[in-house]
């Protein structure tokens, strides 16, 4: 725990902000229809992720948040989106989303809410994080993680329900980097392979999806229901 | 070093069939010969454990006790099997025979993740490993490239990956609850050694999302809904994997906090591990019965056997721990040898239809009997391990004086024998109505692996070898703490 924070130090303060835009760019992702818009989105979030992690890698000195901190700023803003572009098909990558199942103002009414949740879930372990960071971090990495998980269920295209993962798992960090910054450097390297993995992963099946098949409208696939499967 | 090796050598299987050049060509041996030489050195880490209590590779990184050593030993067993299984069964049944290199190559890399998972002690590493699990297992459930296996594999990743960041999560409050406590050693030993001072609300946000999260994998009710679906579309000898081993693998982790949990929490998370159990036992008993497609059939039941296992863990004491590990043993067992047998029937009949196969016993006498003989023992009829496994942990619940729990779990167990017996029943016996044509033959390395893998389901039944006996009482003693 980075107990030599000041509770008014200017990189306490820019940490909060980061946290600030970090949550608004994961509701951004809620209410964004276009596919790419919803990149730019993950993308921005990622960035505001990176910064918190140098940020709290800053007071007191901590290289290790700092190397987070650029591994992040590699993998997701340059690295990820690069690798998407590869496996999945421009088509399916500039397409507008037309179809949700709720739409924007409701989302947007459901994802307040479940902020406000995450606060709620995480007000009787903040007691452990009093005067550290983890205060901003802790409900704010939960609340994007819901909504990760939130966007994930609505939206009905391939390329947002992977950005919803994503952001699933950027909220998990987000928390992290607060709450477990001494957590082994080999651990975050590897993780950050892994969501490369995923991301090719998902990308080469999105592709086959939309050569077999001819859609990549995952949400109305739908043979396997145990009624239709006859 | 040998642990290492274990770890090595599905690497190097898969670079090499990944080179098309020797892919091509040699995939199916490499794969092969890699899966003999595991299963000989799984068996080596599993008699050193016996002998020595643990094997240490690299001390905190790599280590196997007993329980990870049987999970290590049934990867491994279904491991070759499945492999075995695909020489003749994916020859016969994939369109383009020019991409079977992928195949192979891919197999090597979801066997070595699985083997991963018992073998690493730090629990972020474990969950790295199991999520390699989710990663390296996707593009083989969508290998046939139908419209339903690619809606499956698609579920599978959505799903199970959600899943893993939500355990992600607890894994991160789970170190932050160490840190609190004042442990160093971000392991499983290590956490149990600071358990009596950890927070309990930090633990208990921490197990219940690892429990919802690695939940998903595993197939509990209600997070179960892509696991018939994954667990019926994928190439039969990935089912047997996925079925057998892959979700045991999975609940292997959520059982190492269990002595944490127990420490920290007293029977707190024991009772959620029986909520969850005896919920995805009973929904799955009543699902069984709707089905129309038999490889859906085994795949309800292995959320049942999975339900069946967390109670058991949930029961608590040595008596149920020991029901619990002897369960993951004969379900792994004959779980495989289930899919095995819907795969023969699938090659000679052409279609996984409950409705349209009849008379199994008289058209293809090998995959009727080995429905037959697998069914039975799945279902839990004796004098199988599985029904013997089931008898334990039912005792163990009476004797712990949980009654309702036992009475609920063996009403749901009736229910699922005869849910499973009544379409297997239908398929393998009865009169066919009209002519049917002369069926393909069963494959040779298929009709081999029927054997194999009927072996071990008749055999544990009757009789324990006493290294095996003792590895399961070893492994118990971990659960309980």
């Amino acid at each position: 725990m980075p107990h030599g924070t000041q509770p008014d130090s200017i990189v306490v303060q820019l940490n909060a902000l980061a946290g600030g835009l970090f949550l608004l760019s994961t509701f951004g992702m809620v209410a964004t229809r276009q596919v790419q818009g919803c990149m730019r989105f993950f993308i921005l979030q990622s960035v505001f992720l990176a910064s918190s992690a140098f940020l709290l890698g800053l007071q007191p000195l901590s290289w290790h948040l700092i190397a987070v901190a650029i591994i992040n700023l590699i993998n997701k803003p340059i690295l990820i989106p690069w690798l998407l572009k590869r496996t999945v098909s421009g088509e399916v990558y500039a397409r507008r989303e037309i179809t949700q199942v709720l739409n924007i103002p409701i989302s947007l009414l459901v994802a307040l809410g479940l902020t406000m949740g995450a606060y709620f879930f995480t007000s009787p372990l903040l007691r452990f994080a009093e005067g550290s960071s983890a205060v901003v971090n802790l409900p704010i990495g939960l609340a994007t993680l819901l909504l990760g998980a939130f966007t994930l269920t609505v939206r009905r295209e391939a390329v947002p329900q992977l950005l919803g993962l994503l952001s699933m798992e950027n909220g998990a960090f987000f928390a992290s980097i607060a709450i477990a910054p001494e957590l082994h450097l080999f651990v975050e390297l590897v993780i950050a392979f892994d969501v490369l993995i995923a991301v090719f992963v998902i990308g080469v099946l999105t592709r086959a999806i939309h050569e077999h098949i001819g859609t990549t409208d995952v949400g109305s696939l739908a043979v396997l229901k145990e009624e239709s499967s006859r | 070093m040998i642990v290492l090796a274990i770890l090595l050598l599905p690497l190097v299987a898969a670079v090499l069939c990944w080179i098309s050049a020797i892919g091509r060509r040699a995939a199916a041996p490499i794969t092969m010969m890699t899966c003999l030489i595991l299963f000989a050195l799984s068996a080596r880490v599993v008699f050193r454990v016996i002998a020595f209590g643990k094997v240490v590779a690299v001390p905190d990184w790599i280590e196997v006790d007993a329980l990870g050593a049987l999970i290590l030993l049934l990867v491994a067993t279904v491991g070759v099997m499945a492999c075995l299984y695909s020489l003749g069964y994916m020859a016969r049944t994939t369109h383009d025979k020019s991409l079977l290199y992928h195949y192979y190559g891919n197999l090597n890399l979801f066997i070595f993740s699985m083997l991963a998972v018992p073998v690493v002690v730090g629990p972020s590493v474990t969950w790295l490993a199991v999520e390699f699990t989710t990663l390296l297992s996707v593009l083989l459930v969508g290998f046939e490239s139908s419209r339903e296996a690619l809606e499956a594999a698609w579920k599978y990743a959505i799903l199970t990956l959600t899943g893993a960041s939500i355990a992600l999560f607890g894994f991160l409050v789970l170190f932050w609850a160490m840190r609190q406590a004042g442990g160093g050693n971000y392991t499983w030993a290590g956490l149990e050694s600071v358990a009596p001072h950890l927070s309990p609300v930090l633990l208990k946000t921490a197990y219940l999302a690892i429990l919802v999260g690695f939940g998903t994998k595993v197939g509990l009710v209600p997070l179960h809904t892509w696991l018939p679906d994954a667990h019926s579309q994928a190439p039969t000898p990935v089912c047997a994997l996925l079925s057998g081993v892959e979700t045991t693998a999975v609940l292997y982790v959520i059982l190492r906090l269990m002595p944490i949990a127990h420490i920290t929490l007293g029977n707190g998370a024991e009772r959620w591990a029986l909520i969850f159990g005896l919920l995805s036992v009973g929904v799955a008993a009543f699902l069984l019965i709707q089905v129309h497609d038999y490889k859906r059939l085994f795949a309800y039941s292995t959320v049942e056997h999975m339900g069946i296992i967390l109670t058991a863990v949930g029961l608590g004491g040595a008596a149920a721990h020991y029901g619990a590990m002897y369960q993951i043993l004969s379900h792994a067992l004959t779980k495989s040898l289930c899919f095995f047998a819907a795969g023969a029937v699938l090659m000679a009949t052409g279609t996984q239809e409950i409705a349209s196969v009849r008379a199994l016993m008289r058209t293809s006498p090998l995959a009727g009997s080995a429905l037959l003989l697998g069914g039975l023992a799945i279902s839990g009829a004796p004098p199988f391990a599985v029904f013997l496994g089931e008898f334990a942990i039912l005792r163990a619940g009476i004797n712990q004086g949980h009654y309702l729990a036992v009475a609920l779990l063996a009403v749901f167990l009736v229910v699922a024998f005869f849910g499973i017996l009544f379409h297997v029943n239908r398929m393998v016996l009865g009169q066919s109505d009209e002519k049917m044509a002369t069926l393909p033959r069963i494959p040779l390395t298929c009709s081999l692996t029927l054997f194999a893998a009927a072996f071990p389901v008749v055999a544990l039944g009757l009789y324990v070898p006493g290294f095996l006996h003792q590895l399961l009482i070893r492994a118990a003693a971990i659960i309980g703490g």
